[in-house]
């Protein structure tokens, strides 16, 4: 019970504390989980994490799933998964159905359009991270080829991204590794 | 039903494809829920990613959440939900056994690398959007000077975006 308790207040904190994200709260989980109650090393933490990154979806969720189901089965999991998104999910839906109640006012109309251009210039620095990643791991001239072949497949042509992911991942794992990508992952892995 | 079976699959291919944590499956989401399904316009999406990006806690499972609760009710909510959180988490714990064996090969560390440019594409065309969305709606020099200011404040001065968020819907309520 105490353990189930423990699982829930840690992952309760990364969730509330986290802004900016999943990826932001990394740091959080690794603070609870290996300084806070020792659950694990920090190595086999940084284990975890590489295989949370070889996979998609969300990794905040991931790690909290798997490190609970480590911790203590599949309700450590269950546990942790509430902890890590309830919260911030019910705050969502109270704001944004109170905020949608008011929603013919003029000012109410003014305040959201004052917002757009906000996220707008989010979503641009994200762009700018992303294809940084991709900049840094193909090499510049390789990434911005790239880039352009994925714009006129998605843009142009429209075809859905996720037919466009999986071919991608097929070429991931299917073509030859050059020695360049090598040094790359090494470099990455000192940062 | 129909609307669950929806929900499901909205969710489910921007879990499975996203690669890059929460961020990364933004622009998936969008595709399905503004492209595909129509369940809300641009500027809603944005909206509730503005108030989503000023709240803790990831972004993936906030927009599920709130994205499923609007389309379904609470039951929606969990289907969404569990559509974005359960495919990579049973993967982990069913595969992560094998893939710590492999965690060095090159091919492996790859696979989320060769996806960045698409994730790349897929937010610069949502960023754009965002941008032409509100050109329209309130002018280019509104538009350029809250961009520019948001920017500095939260990129160059490290502002807390709530705070931002908050200022920008300030403003906006007085000025707009």
């Amino acid at each position: 019970m105490k353990t189930q308790w423990n699982i829930f207040i840690a992952f309760f904190r990364v969730g509330i504390l986290g802004f900016g994200g999943g990826p932001a709260s990394i740091p959080l989980i690794q603070k609870e989980v290996v300084d806070n109650y020792k659950w694990m090393e920090n190595e086999e933490f940084g284990e975890i994490l590489a295989i949370g990154n070889t996979l998609p979806g969300p990794i905040a969720t991931k790690l909290a799933g798997y490190i609970g189901y480590r911790v203590s089965g599949l309700i450590g999991m269950f546990n942790a998964l509430i902890a890590t998104v309830l919260p911030t999910i019910l705050l969502m839906i109270i704001l944004l159905t109170s905020l949608s109640n008011i929603r013919e006012f003029d000012w109410v109309q003014g305040m959201t359009a004052a917002v757009v251009p906000v996220v707008g210039m989010m979503m641009a620095v994200l762009t700018w991270q992303f294809a940084k990643k991709a900049g840094i791991g193909f090499g510049w001239g390789k990434a911005l080829i790239m880039i352009f072949i994925v714009f006129i497949l998605l843009q142009v042509l429209h075809i859905h991204p996720g037919i466009v992911i999986v071919v991608l991942l097929i070429l991931a794992l299917t073509l030859p590794v050059k020695k360049k990508n090598d040094d790359i992952g090494s470099k990455e892995g000192n940062k | 039903m129909m609307i669950y079976f929806q929900l499901f699959l909205a969710f489910f291919i921007p879990g499975i494809l996203g690669y890059g944590g929460g961020p990364a499956s933004i622009p998936l989401i969008e595709n399905e829920v503004v492209k595909r399904y129509e369940w809300m316009t641009v500027q809603e999406f944005g909206e509730v990613l503005a108030l989503g990006n000023s709240l803790p806690g990831p972004i993936a499972t906030k927009m599920a959440g709130y994205i499923g609760f609007e389309m379904g009710g609470v039951l929606g909510s969990f289907v969404s939900v569990f559509a974005t959180v359960a495919p990579s988490l049973i993967l982990i714990i069913l595969v992560g056994g094998i893939l710590l064996k492999y965690k060095k090969s090159p091919k492996v560390k790859r696979l989320s690398l060769f996806v960045q440019p698409v994730i790349a594409i897929l937010l610069g065309v949502m960023a754009w959007q965002f941008f032409s969305e509100s050109y329209a709606g309130i002018g280019i020099w509104q538009t350029a000077i809250i961009v520019i200011l948001s920017y500095l404040l939260i990129e160059r001065w490290k502002i807390h975006p709530a705070l931002i968020i908050a200022g920008a819907l300030l403003y906006g309520g007085f000025f707009l």
